[in-house]
């Protein structure tokens, strides 16, 4: 039986990463059980909130971040009934998130890159990328199915 | 997360233990081809306790499947589970590979 979930009911999660992608799957594994625990969709948890969490992070290692050791990634996720946001910031400079995507079509197919953000916005509701000066923020939103 | 590599007769199959992203693609790729350089040429990645891929991962598959090409050979998949399923055709990857329900078809059909 699934227990019924108060409308006030919310998880909060904030976190600095180092700037390394070893430590994505642990912040996506606490993500994805608070998701579990106010009861998202199993698809959401098991497909949209990591691979989109996972594009987020990533990318702001990597590109906002630039790969340096010396930086962090904060991470705030916010679970409620209704839905999930989490906020992704680097330290970086900024950096075009658009100019390293690719449509997904037949004719960049074999592509091995810049398949990302494209990702992101399928599985989430809405993904929002600011500049929060110093560094980048991306905002996903997923509405609980 | 770990990779486990057998050959099953003249296949090269490849199991995919917990998430195939972007801290690990590097290993599943060095493995493969260091196998494309023995000589393999018939390669199947088996995805059945795979948890989640994300766009590194796909990158890494393609990147893989054209090497394997090039060199005369084939990569095909199996195992996807729904979610999977669901990501390849969001990025349309299902038109590109050959992917077999079990791994008993997929053997069967090099």
């Amino acid at each position: 039986m699934i227990a019924d979930i108060s409308p006030d009911q919310h998880r909060l999660i904030e976190l600095d990463i180092p700037n390394d992608v070893r430590f994505i799957e642990r912040v996506v594994e606490r993500v994805q059980r608070e998701c579990r625990d106010l009861q998202f969709a199993q698809r959401q948890v098991m497909l949209n909130v990591p691979v989109a969490l996972t594009e987020a992070l990533s990318n702001a290692i990597l590109r906002g971040n630039a790969d340096d050791p010396t930086k962090t990634v904060h991470v705030r996720a916010l679970v409620d009934s209704s839905r999930l946001v989490i906020e992704v910031r680097d330290q970086g400079t900024g950096f075009d998130i658009d100019a390293c995507t690719v449509d997904v079509s037949t004719e960049t197919l074999e592509r091995e890159d810049g398949r990302g953000l494209f990702l992101m916005r399928k599985l989430m509701d809405r993904v929002e990328c600011v500049a929060t000066g110093p560094g980048s923020t991306v905002r996903l939103i997923l509405n609980r199915a | 997360m770990s990779f486990t590599i057998k050959k099953e007769s003249d296949v090269v199959v490849v199991d995919v233990e917990g998430q195939l992203i972007v801290g690990n693609r590097q290993e599943l790729k060095q493995k493969v081809l260091d196998e494309l350089e023995r000589g393999g040429r018939k390669f199947l990645i088996d995805f059945s306790q795979t948890g989640y891929i994300d766009s590194s991962g796909l990158g890494v598959l393609v990147s893989l499947s054209k090497k394997i090409r090039e060199q005369g050979g084939e990569l095909r998949l199996a195992n996807l589970n729904d979610d999977l399923k669901t990501l390849f055709e969001l990025t349309k990857l299902d038109t590109l590979f050959q992917i077999a329900d079990t791994r008993e078809r997929a053997l069967q059909s090099f």
